[in-house]
């Protein structure tokens, strides 16, 4: 297994870096296909960007560290914060697409995409902050 | 994400043509542009994304403010894509049967509403 860790301030201007490490990673061999490339970048994106907006302001001087794992089967990426935490079962539902008060809801569709894009994602309480890990599988792999 | 400067005028429709990625660093300003368009009175807005090849969900999140600050004002705020990789995040979404989405300016300007 390899082991790709990169650190970023926790500043949004960062996230297309991430995207592009996180992307690279993924596309040695076995390569991602495109399309999984694409929900990785989007799930990253989300991740991060979560991780660096819970940020605490009094750990502004600590690092986000984004670690992509790449075992022979799957490709796992672990996105870790300083952040207060949270129950990612606990946010609020949006409703139906053609319910009018979609509308309303600019937000909150983070954490759906991430579910959607990735194979399996977990979020767990780790010291200070949270780990957000998405798995995708390579092409070799075989069902979860 | 570049914003082409000025909007065009199509039948009465101020497009909007966005660029490269939008993002939560880069979503505020196609934001401001939107509620600057609407509050000056342009309420059939068409924002292309035709060459824009990323986007999460805060630049979701401000098309879905965009929208409804129009329709508000009886306008539409309505899409051009064909990027399937733009698109699949649309339908990931359901985001797609809130937009009027059209595969060219004219397109989108002539379609039914959502």
């Amino acid at each position: 297994m390899a082991e790709i860790v990169l650190e970023i301030p926790p500043r949004l201007d960062y996230l297309a870096v991430v995207r592009l490490v996180v992307a690279t990673a993924a596309s040695l061999d076995p390569p991602l296909p495109d399309s999984r490339l694409d929900d990785l970048r989007l799930a990253v994106t989300e991740a991060c960007s979560n991780a660096i907006k819970a940020h605490r302001p009094e750990a502004a001087d600590q690092p986000v560290v984004i670690s992509c794992h790449l075992d022979e089967d799957l490709f796992r990426v672990q996105i870790r914060d300083r952040g207060p935490g949270f129950d990612p079962d606990a946010l609020t539902r949006l409703p139906a697409p053609t319910d009018p008060n979609r509308l309303q809801h600019e937000s909150g569709l983070g954490i759906p995409l991430i579910k959607v894009l990735t194979d399996d994602v977990t979020f767990e309480p780790a010291g200070d902050g949270t780990i957000v890990s998405m798995t995708l599988k390579r092409p070799t792999a075989p069902p979860i | 994400m570049e914003l082409e400067i000025p909007d065009t005028d199509v039948d009465g429709w101020t497009v909007v043509a966005a660029s490269g990625e939008i993002d939560v660093a880069t979503a505020p300003a196609l934001r401001d542009r939107l509620t600057d368009l609407v509050e000056a009175g342009s309420t059939r807005l068409v924002v292309d994304l035709e060459d824009v090849d990323f986007i999460d969900s805060t630049g979701l999140g401000v098309l879905v403010g965009g929208v409804r600050r129009a329709r508000a004002e009886d306008g539409d705020l309505r899409l051009v894509c064909t990027n399937t990789r733009i698109l699949k995040v649309f339908e990931a979404t359901g985001l797609h049967e809130v937009f009027t989405i059209g595969s060219t300016v004219d397109d989108a300007v002539a379609s039914e509403a959502q």
